[in-house]
């Protein structure tokens, strides 16, 4: 029972109502067991898997789906490697047939240098998902008139990059974050690019509808103790921007009263 | 005959449905999804599609990622 408070809505992708505002990312951990561990730590209710062919020589031996407990997270397969619309749609398709959910995150790279998205291609796919009855959630760059054109095709909700996919850089330009959560009307979610946990409570700030990450909790030295910070990161930051901070000033505005001083305390 | 299997070429019994290859493989067929000749081949319908010479199948299923 969340106290009275504390209290805010959830954050609806799809079918989906989500307490965490914190997505989180199964790649890169050192073991399932791990992985799940950092996932419940984490507090997400949502985590994100990749869609690649079966390993035809190795022993099929445990996979990464018996870690992760479908009763408990919703399952967001992405498009990632994918580097024109086709074959992202083709994958999302896939991954529609393992998991039997509607959501899929779409990404459409451009190169393999950046990683950073494709606008043509990724427009042209979320067009056609969407048409297919995905909820679509696009991985996109911090560009405010390609995220509502995103949202003029009916997708779920834009996923602006902070920085750089696993570059650690967080949010670069918090200006163009903020322009795009005020042109679409849809769930506006940081992915890719944090580095650490200050970086989701600053996203979190900006008032932004959730944060999606991976590398920085699963590349830390500590994953689990990350995974925590990242949690406290993004309700510290989400309860921050509910608060109403105050404003920026220049010059000092004392906390203690300046009148009742003792004789000679005040200003010379 | 021969199709092509996640890019190689292999050797599969003739009248093989997608779903007995599934199987063969020692796959789990609920973690895996088809794709024949690049479209997909939807679970309920794995039975009926049965493999032809020359196909190119997709064997895929969800794996740690971003």
């Amino acid at each position: 029972m969340t106290e009275e408070h504390l209290r805010d809505g959830s954050l609806v992708l799809g079918d989906a109502r989500l307490k965490s505002r914190l997505l989180v990312g199964t790649g890169k951990y050192a073991s399932f067991e791990e992985t799940r561990e950092a996932l419940e730590i984490s507090g997400t209710e949502c985590v994100t898997v990749a869609v690649r062919r079966v390993n035809l020589d190795a022993s099929q031996g445990p996979s990464l789906l018996d870690f992760v407990d479908r009763e408990r997270y919703h399952v967001l397969p992405n498009t990632a490697g994918c580097f024109d619309a086709a074959s992202a749609i083709r994958t999302a398709e896939l991954a529609r047939d393992v998991l039997d959910t509607r959501l899929v995150k779409l990404e459409v790279l451009g190169d393999e240098k950046t990683l950073l998205p494709d606008p043509v291609g990724t427009l042209e796919a979320a067009r056609e998902l969407v048409a297919q009855e995905f909820d679509v959630l696009v991985y996109c760059s911090d560009d405010p008139r390609m995220c509502v054109h995103l949202a003029e095709a009916g997708v779920t909700s834009v996923m602006p990059a902070g920085s750089p996919i696993g570059s650690g850089q967080g949010v670069l330009n918090p200006n163009a974050i903020r322009i795009i959560q005020e042109l679409v009307d849809i769930p506006v979610i940081v992915d890719a690019g944090v580095g650490t946990a200050s970086d989701v409570a600053a996203a979190m700030e900006l008032g932004v509808d959730g944060v999606l990450l991976n590398t920085a909790i699963a590349s830390a030295r500590e994953p689990l103790r990350m995974a925590e910070a990242m949690k406290l990161a993004c309700a510290a930051g989400r309860h921050a921007y509910l608060s109403g901070r105050i404003p920026r000033k220049l010059y000092a505005n004392a906390s203690s009263p300046l009148e009742g001083t003792i004789d000679g305390a005040g200003p010379n | 005959m021969k199709i092509q299997l996640n890019g190689e070429a292999r050797e599969i019994p003739a009248s093989c449905t997608v779903a007995s290859l599934v199987t063969e493989l020692g796959l789990r067929p609920e973690q895996v999804a088809v794709e024949l000749n690049r479209r997909l081949v939807r679970r309920d319908l794995r039975e009926k599609v049965e493999l032809q010479d020359g196909d190119e199948l997709e064997l895929v299923t969800l794996v740690g990622g971003g």
